[in-house]
């Protein structure tokens, strides 16, 4: 490319950062940070307030008074805290063995020989663009042979193989970053595969698996759908389901709705602040870059 | 026998760092878990679904037989069925395109290092984080067409003369729930942007600075080109993603009012739990994978052609 000099100096007067600059900068920030976080300020807000001042037709941010009615409301009169065990127990199980298996077939993908490997992961990758309206009838049919609708396990079994293929591509990722020389050392040692995996690879690996397993964590425990069409009591259904029952007949509990709300985003918004660093590294390392 | 034993002490022989390799069915054994798992929950179902969209099951009646095409030749006559279908690929496009060209725009101002920019992504994955029935929820309150708080500060700004029905109105109804996913997506796609902008050596930008590029130049000739590829890939995944669009749906409208958000999972949905038709459902379904598999392949074919040029 060519250019004139008086060109280059407009160029190059452009790149020293002008206050214009930075303002526009700090502008979007500030933007970005109020979208992202401000509807759910809001929910934390309602979550406070009293009904009354819901509808006054003058909204506040700040509630007053402060009331914690609508939380009470929830897990005495909806008994929440039933939801919240079903969700806790189908979305551990589902995290525990995810991890376990998918971590183990990473291992195998990322370190031994297998004919393949690379159409192996592009199926795994094509699976998971299923549209899962396709898959949810004819479950439903194999669910209710087995005698398993209304169960824990027809969900786990579902998340389990929905999650894997997120679980497989970020730690397949995350192992090839390993030496292989170190796992050279443990073979000469004498050691078998899955000797090296539980005690070499996997404790060196430990970030990428506790992140995997935050994101397959937060996918069941959002997974709404199956939950839907495959639990239809209380013993079993989880919070997704939970919170969209929440209508009443007469009128729309937006109260009570935002302190559920609350309740189930609490925890995972936590969680992803204390592993936001590892969370980006782990997504946009394994899922997008090839 | 034989062989077997004849084998193990051919592998005896190699040298020791050699035999790692010949535990053969060592390493596909440990794939069998996931993958097992993986193809029972998709790959036979995904068949059975075809098998059942082949036949008439309603599981009210005993009704159990089968039809042939008969469910695919009834589709293309029903009008719900390019109803919802119609809202999807709208729902798609709309959603898809803005998320993209937003979170492009917030990417590229968030490239630059500033102070907070770690908080700023923290920030950035709590609409990615919450539960997108719980979204759904939350925009049924803040859109609410009586006490949402944005009909009251857009009356407070002078923008609205009366409260706007949001969801409520078959007109705006589709573009609420857009509005939605759109507040939920984009900030994700922003990340992965950000993160491919990152991959981007300096040097390059640097290097057409010095040959006195403008910024627009430097973005529309050496950024966004070498942007591409990253840019399709999660824009076709948004997409595909898109298309399924499921709980905003039937969390906030519903499908309503008068079928105006109805797109193709909430109708499918409702055949099989509502009307209990398995079969006819089950077209839909296929239906809807085989449209699915069309924008995959359109994709696919535009980022191939796109990464020859590149290579060129």
């Amino acid at each position: 490319m060519s250019a004139t000099p008086a060109n280059k100096q407009t160029a190059r007067r452009r790149f020293v950062f002008l206050p214009w600059n930075r303002l526009m900068i700090y502008a979007c920030a500030l933007f970005v940070v109020f979208w992202s976080v401000g509807p759910f300020l809001w929910q934390m807000s309602t979550s406070l307030q009293l009904d009354k001042n819901l509808v006054s037709g003058n909204p506040t941010l700040i509630p007053d008074p402060i009331t914690f009615d609508h939380f009470i409301n929830i897990f005495v009169g909806k008994s929440f805290h039933r939801y919240l065990l079903n969700s806790v127990i189908v979305a551990g199980t589902t995290t525990f063995l995810c991890l376990l298996f998918g971590a183990i077939a990473a291992f195998a993908l990322a370190r031994l020989e297998i004919r393949g490997r690379f159409g192996i992961l592009g199926f795994i990758l094509a699976v998971s663009m299923f549209p899962q309206i396709a898959i949810v009838a004819p479950l439903y049919v194999l669910a209710s042979q087995f005698g398993w609708l209304d169960t824990y396990r027809i969900l786990v079994v579902v998340y389990l193989a929905l999650g894997l293929p997120l679980v497989i591509w970020v730690l397949f990722g995350y192992f090839r970053t390993i030496p292989q020389s170190i796992d050279e050392a443990a073979r000469i040692d004498g050691a078998r595969p899955l000797t090296i995996f539980f005690l070499v690879t996997l404790p060196m690996s430990l970030p990428g698996v506790v992140t995997t397993g935050l994101l397959s964590f937060i996918a069941a425990w959002n997974e709404f759908m199956f939950a839907l069409a495959f639990t239809s009591d209380i013993n079993h259904q989880t919070v997704p389901v939970g919170i969209a029952n929440f209508t009443d007949v007469h009128y729309i509990p937006w109260g009570d709705i935002a302190a559920a709300s609350v309740v189930v985003t609490l925890p995972l918004v936590t969680l992803v602040l204390v592993f936001e660093r590892h969370i980006i590294a782990g997504l946009t390392g394994g899922a997008i870059k090839e | 026998m034989a062989t077997a034993k004849t084998l193990t002490r051919e592998v005896d022989l190699r040298p020791p760092n050699r035999r790692f390799k010949s535990w053969r069915p060592g390493p596909t054994l440990l794939l069998v878990p996931a993958l097992a798992a993986i193809a029972a929950i998709s790959i036979y179902p995904v068949i059975l679904g075809l098998w059942l969209s082949l036949r008439d099951t309603t599981l009210s009646s005993p009704a159990d037989s089968f039809v042939g095409f008969a469910n695919y030749q009834q589709l293309f006559t029903d009008s719900q069925f390019w109803n919802a279908w119609v809202h999807t690929i709208e729902f798609t496009g709309a959603s898809t395109l803005l998320e993209t060209l937003i979170g492009l725009v917030i990417a590229l101002t968030l490239a630059a290092r500033f102070l907070g920019r770690g908080l700023v992504r923290a920030a950035m994955l709590v609409p990615w984080a919450i539960p997108t029935v719980v979204t759904s929820k939350m925009f049924g309150w803040l859109f609410d067409g009586q006490n949402g708080v944005v009909n009251y500060l857009l009356r407070s700004a002078g923008l609205i003369q009366h409260n706007v029905s949001w969801y409520g109105s078959p007109d705006l109804a589709l573009w609420t729930i857009v509005m939605a996913d759109v507040w939920k997506t984009t900030p994700f796609m922003a990340l992965l942007l950000l993160a491919g902008l990152q991959t981007i050596p300096h040097s390059l930008s640097e290097a057409a600075l010095i040959d006195g590029a403008s910024p627009w130049q430097r973005f529309w000739r050496v950024r966004l080109p070498l942007l591409a590829p990253t840019l399709l890939i999660a824009a076709m995944f948004r997409a595909l993603d898109a298309f399924r669009i499921f709980d905003l749906v039937y969390v906030l409208t519903g499908g309503g009012p008068a079928d105006s958000t109805e797109v193709l999972s909430t109708l499918t949905y409702k055949d099989l739990f509502s009307a209990l038709q398995f079969g006819y459902g089950s077209a839909l379904s296929t239906a809807m994978f085989i449209t699915e598999i069309f924008i995959a392949l359109g994709f696919g074919i535009f980022i191939l052609r796109k990464l020859k040029e590149a290579g060129q």
